[in-house]
């Protein structure tokens, strides 16, 4: 939370985007998390992957529940409306905004107690309906605000700062957005930002449930030896499926690659989605292929990263609902109300 | 299974020749097809201009269990239950003896004779008319499923001779239910007169239950209370509807989506302009409405007392993030599971003070599907307006019955109220906007929906403390700050909610009675037969939380005042004393909470019984 004014001066000579603005202002207020939080670098991917989409702040809703990750929407998109919500229900408050507006961007900040425990619920239902929404869990395996509880994403053998050994399965949140129904899903690692900020950009451009799994080390609770969430352990298994490029348009294309190394998909609003393979065989839009690598690759020890899916034209939830196009919450009162005639027809009817 | 046994306390009234006067009660067995029999029998009255009430007493089974359907016929328009039946039509051997103790004395049973009873089984001061319903079924139809369901229209054609039903409002009924399927109306047609005429060849008919035309009814309405509210959440501007499968309210969201499909799609596309979502449970549903309202659209969840428990940390959230919410809670028996298809008004407390912390909500108690209407549409001016949950509190009785109640009503110049929502025009203009400032002193502050200026306006919602201006702070001042403008706003909200409504005696009284809700219809009734007993109070119903400074005056101008409800706790008593500081010996509990619906006999016996002992004397007459 913030305590500290940022100051409002920046360098003239400040990169700006199409839309005149420059990074400084997709940022937010200071964050007051700890020095080398993985969260605060995913703030920063945030700020670069919207400055780079030329995306105007103010159209995006940032909502996040409860927990160290869900903090951190204060601490970037400061022009955008944000709404820190109750422990692990983000996802409803997101869908009924989804369905209050559709016009905006929904980014949805949690964290793996906010999203694999308290809301393992509702992070299941807003995927399986389709909600149009970029959701992203910074991913720790540990509760860190309650000062390092095992979280359900900890490795099975991952060992506790105070050396206890976690018995339980984790939870891998990947497979279930998976399974469930989530259009584009990514793993990624705090650390790379060089991979992070794509998959963030073409998420954001997705015009379906997109799923970040991001694993984002808590300095202070999870990044000792044994941890399998530590800066270290991450780096060693980080298994890296390919790299993406997000442009706006087709034409925005130049490299030239050898074929078999780069897949295209466009999506349904023009935006091309550019993967340099690192796995020739990998198809990321075969769901169950996908599946299966990932569960294989996890009994190698491995930890996938990359775009695992996408459905490049997917259906949203207004469009299962056949909501129309105008946003909900701008409908008039003639559109609205049916008035007194209706009225007086449907009293005669209960007579 | 336990019977809906209520607790009266008073003697029957004899059963003399009743015109337009009586209680019929069809005890069935659930998933045989009665229902619709048994609207049909309930309806033709409405229609030869007699005012009727009617209920379903269900368990909570689909096939298989007892169900009970009470008409009570009422010329001088009582839509209370009375208590007491004078005909049991008993098509249900398992609860026979049941249903035979329940007849008043003189009263009728019309029993299936096809299988005639030993004479032990029934009571020798009721008269009984037996009827071989099943063997002339067997004789006239073939097919298993006909039999079963054209028994029930059956007994309605024995009744319409019985009780002198006109044949020509059955058959117009008949015409209407089946307009397009002239296939179906054709065999119910006959059957109905086979039983008529069966009747009139081997009975004495009429017998001293009879009907009257008569022109009581008039312009008014028989609809249940969920789907009226569901019509209100429409003509309210509801565009957003969150809600969880519970009994007895999943018809209000049933109701809103039959009205919202009627009315908000657009003929060519087929596009909607309402979103209806069927959440994983309660907390998604109050959480999607949230988020909702937050983003400026006017949305709801329909629920019950379960649901209200699961909402609570959200409710919270809302009341203290100040977003518009609105909660339809139709109230059955708790606690837990209790009596999922019994009637209670016994989430009153639930609602006022939900969550955890210091919350207080707006409560609106609707007394008939008429107000389910109207509150319904407007709970979400008020939440818009003051920025916080509105509870809608509905009961099973109001809500799944079918009341005779004044027509729907709506005014085409009438607008809805957003609220105070600052605009990007305002923004622009330099307006100064902090989220929780209180600008015109009415503890009311302007919001702003997200995305709507480039670069003013956006702040940040939560649940931790904040200052004026959305930032957060644990500073204790502007907590305190905050929490103070939030009651000046519950202050506001005193003078927007509906005022209670007064009901003087003929007589001047220094005991008064306050009432809310489906209790209005039988408390109407008692005040009228302790009038005639002189016994006279002063009543007023109350219909929303805060409390109208009204009802404070009429407590201080009595020197006790009964508190009607239907819950053991006596909770709005308890809000009274509460809110308004009222010492609790003068407000004397009224309380029935069996799960049957109030009865006018239930509150003029306890009424009676307690004046005694309370000293005072509320009699015509009685010296100063």
């Amino acid at each position: 939370m913030s305590f500290l004014p940022k100051p409002k001066l920046h360098h003239p000579k400040l990169p700006v985007n199409a839309l005149g603005f420059t990074r400084r202002d997709y940022e937010g207020a200071i964050s007051t998390l700890c020095a080398g939080c993985g969260h605060d670098s995913i703030s920063a991917a945030i700020i670069q992957a919207c400055f780079e989409l030329e995306i105007e702040p103010h159209r995006v809703a940032k909502l996040s529940g409860i927990g160290c990750s869900s903090k951190t929407p204060d601490y970037f998109l400061g022009a955008s409306h944000g709404f820190n919500s109750v422990h692990g229900r983000m996802p409803s408050v997101l869908t009924g905004a989804n369905l209050a507006n559709r016009d905006l961007i929904y980014l949805g900040v949690s964290g793996d107690g906010d999203s694999a425990s308290i809301g393992f619920g509702q992070f299941a239902h807003s995927i399986r309906r389709g909600v149009n929404m970029t959701y992203i869990v910074e991913n720790n395996g540990v509760y860190g605000l309650t000062k390092g509880q095992f979280s359900a994403t900890s490795d099975k053998g991952s060992k506790a700062k105070k050396g206890t050994v976690n018995t339980d399965e984790a939870i891998d949140l990947i497979g279930i957005a998976l399974q469930l129904g989530a259009t584009y899903v990514a793993r990624s690692f705090s650390g790379d930002k060089a991979q992070l900020v794509p998959l963030i950009k073409g998420a954001l451009r997705h015009p379906g449930p997109a799923f970040i799994d991001c694993i984002s080390p808590c300095v202070a609770f999870n990044n000792h030896e044994g941890s399998t969430k530590s800066y270290d352990f991450v780096r060693e298994h980080n298994e890296a499926m390919n790299f993406l490029d997000v442009f706006p348009g087709r034409s925005a294309i130049t490299a030239e690659y050898a074929p078999g190394e780069v897949r295209e998909v466009e999506q349904h609003d023009g935006s091309v989605l550019r993967l340099r393979k690192l796995h020739a065989e990998y198809d990321p839009t075969d769901r169950i292929g996908a599946m299966n690598h990932l569960h294989e690759r996890k009994a190698a020890g491995e930890i996938v990263t990359g775009l695992l899916y996408i459905d490049p034209d997917p259906q949203d939830l207004h469009s299962n609902l056949n909501t129309v196009p105008t946003p909900l919450n701008r409908l008039d009162d003639s559109a609205l109300v049916p008035g007194k005639a209706a009225l007086e027809k449907l009293n005669a009817a209960l007579r | 299974m336990p019977g809906p046994v209520s607790a009266e306390g008073m003697s029957t009234e004899g059963a003399a020749a009743m015109v337009n006067d009586f209680v019929v009660k069809f005890a069935n067995v659930n998933g045989s097809g009665s229902a619709s029999a048994n609207q049909l029998f309930a309806k033709s009255i409405l229609r030869m201009g007699i005012p009727i009430a009617s209920r379903n007493i269900f368990p909570s089974n689909i096939q298989g269990l007892p169900t009970w359907f009470e008409v009570r016929v009422s010329g001088e328009g009582h839509l209370g239950r009375r208590g007491g039946v004078d005909l049991m039509v008993a098509m249900n051997p398992q609860t026979w003896d049941r249903d035979l103790a329940e007849i008043d004395p003189g009263g009728y049973l019309l029993y299936d004779s096809t299988r005639p009873m030993p004479r032990s089984r029934f009571r020798e001061d009721i008269q009984v008319i037996g009827v071989p319903l099943t063997e002339m079924c067997n004789a006239a139809y073939t097919d298993a499923r006909q039999r079963q369901l054209l028994k029930n229209i059956m007994y309605v054609g024995v009744l319409s001779a019985l009780l002198e039903i006109e044949p020509s409002v059955i058959e117009q009924l008949l015409a209407e239910q089946y307009k397009g399927k002239e296939r179906l109306a054709k065999p119910n047609s006959e059957a109905f007169h086979m039983g008529r005429d069966w009747a009139l060849a081997n009975l004495s008919c009429p017998i001293a239950l009879k009907l009257e035309r008569a022109d009581m009814v008039g312009h008014r309405i028989y609809v249940d209370g969920n789907s009226a509210a569901g019509l209100g959440a429409v003509y309210g501007g509801a565009t957003v509807c969150a809600w969880y499968p519970i009994t007895p309210s999943t018809s209000l969201a049933e109701g809103f989506e039959r009205y919202a499909k009627r009315f908000r799609t657009e003929t060519e596309t087929g596009q909607k302009r309402y979103a209806i979502i069927q959440a994983e449970d309660e907390l998604a549903s109050i959480g999607i409405v949230i988020g909702a309202a937050w983003n400026g659209a006017r949305a709801f969840t329909a629920t019950s007392g379960p649901g209200i428990s699961l909402m609570q940390e959200f409710v919270g959230l809302a009341y203290f993030a100040e977003i518009p919410a609105v909660i339809f809670d139709v109230q059955r028996a708790g606690p837990s599971t209790g009596m999922p298809t019994r009637t209670q008004q016994s989430d009153v407390l639930a609602a006022a003070y939900a969550s955890h912390g210091d919350t207080k909500h707006i409560v609106l108690f609707p007394e008939d599907p008429h107000e389910c209407f109207a509150f319904g549409a407007d709970a979400f001016d008020l939440a818009d307006r003051l920025q916080q949950p509105v509870f809608v509190l509905l009961d099973l009785d109001i809500g799944m019955n079918d009341w005779l109640c004044e027509p729907f009503q709506w005014d085409d110049s009438r607008k809805l109220d957003r609220g105070k929502v600052m605009t990007a025009e305002a923004l622009e203009a330099g307006t100064q906007f902090g989220r929780y400032l209180d600008v015109d002193g009415d503890g009311i502050p302007f919001r702003t929906y997200p995305g709507t200026h480039p670069s003013k306006g956006a702040f940040f919602t939560r649940g931790t403390s904040r200052d004026r201006f959305a930032k957060y702070t644990e500073v204790g001042a502007a907590y305190v700050d905050n929490m103070q403008r939030l009651l000046k706003k519950f202050e506001t909200a005193k003078g927007l909610v509906p005022r209670p409504v007064e009901r003087p005696a003929s007589q001047p009284s220094r005991t008064g009675v306050l009432y809310y809700g489906s209790s209005s219809a039988a408390m109407k009734e008692a005040l009228s037969a302790l009038e005639a007993e002189g016994v006279h109070l002063d009543a007023m119903r109350i219909r929303a939380f805060p409390f109208h400074d009204d009802v404070a005056d009429f407590i201080a101008r009595h020197d006790k005042v009964f508190v009607v409800e239907q819950n053991r706790d006596a909770q709005l008593r308890t809000l009274l004393m509460n809110e308004l500081s009222i010492a609790p010996a003068r407000l004397v509990p009224i309380l029935h909470y069996d799960g049957t619906p109030i009865t006018a006999r239930f509150i003029r016996g306890a009424i009676a019984e307690a004046l005694p002992g309370l000293n005072i004397l509320p009699f015509a007459g009685a010296a100063e």
